[in-house]
């Protein structure tokens, strides 16, 4: 029984975080600072980690990437959200094991880490280090996009298991 | 949020105070006057372009950059979302634009020629 819910939320998941994606290109959120978005869809795979573990927040993650990238993105764009999705998975799981920190600060770190890979592995596909200097931008943007999908998450994990 | 543990608090209040210390150092330390803009394309110099001269530069058959009235910014770039063209101009006081898909970097720089820096202080001399 669990198993089937388990299979249920894995597909629900991975299409909402697709349609998120989708949405996301539509509207700039932030609009005032290029290139900066709310991350809807890490909402999914936040939901994931939080009710799961690593490999199905993951699997979400790659599905997500993959499809949307196709669709909407290039090769460069698979890159760079792999490798935020890949800092930032893997210190929200390590901060989830060994910490009791709720999921709205697991999602903050999870924000700032994020960024900080997309902004590493722009550095080493652009060759130039003068990139670091959206660094602060990305720590401070990191930290609000991260707060509300916290936010986000804590309400959604409330309505769909209610504190009984 | 109901009431988080102690030391989750405090670690989320000095991760923000991290970090909006160092967005403030960043502002107040490590912004820099510019009179020059260099060019990288894949970590490669292009040129560096004096910001006084009106010019339009090609860069590649990529993108083109436009310097005017002592601002440089992006006029062109093939890629669909223009994330380089919306991006504050590079002025006086330094800056940078980048355009990811085509790994094209534009600094504001400090000639090293003094003279080229300051040509009035040469006339008034």
């Amino acid at each position: 029984m669990m198993k089937n819910i388990k299979l249920a939320h894995l597909g629900l998941f991975s299409a909402l975080a697709i349609i998120f994606g989708y949405v996301e290109s539509l509207l700039p959120l932030f609009s005032g600072i290029p290139g900066i978005k709310l991350g809807l869809a890490n909402l999914a795979v936040l939901f994931m980690l939080h009710r799961y573990s690593f490999k199905e927040a993951a699997l979400v993650s790659i599905i997500r990437i993959l499809v949307i990238g196709f669709l909407f993105g290039n090769l460069f764009s698979i890159l760079y959200s792999l490798a935020g999705a890949a800092l930032s998975l893997t210190v929200m799981t390590l901060i989830k094991k060994y910490t009791s920190f709720r999921i709205f600060t697991i999602s903050i770190c999870g924000g700032i880490t994020h960024n900080i890979g997309q902004l590493l592995i722009a550095m080493f596909i652009v060759q130039n280090t003068a990139l670091s200097v959206y660094a602060p931008t990305l720590l401070i943007s990191g930290i609000i996009t991260g707060a509300l999908i916290g936010l986000l998450v804590t309400e959604v994990n409330k309505r769909i298991y209610p504190p009984s | 949020m109901k009431k988080l543990k102690k030391n989750e608090k405090l670690f989320l209040i000095i991760l923000i105070f991290l970090a909006f210390f160092i967005w403030f150092a960043s502002k107040h330390f490590f912004t820099s006057t510019s009179d020059t803009i260099s060019i990288t394309i894949n970590g490669e110099v292009f040129g560096v372009f004096s910001l006084k001269e009106d010019q339009i530069i090609s860069i590649g058959d990529t993108n083109v950059c436009e310097i005017k009235n002592g601002e440089a910014y992006m006029i062109h770039a093939n890629c669909p979302d223009h994330l380089c063209m919306e991006q504050h101009a590079i002025g006086k006081q330094g800056g940078t634009i980048v355009c990811l898909p085509n790994k094209i970097v534009i600094t504001g720089e400090v000639s090293s020629n003094y003279k080229e820096n300051f040509p009035e202080l040469d006339a008034i001399s």
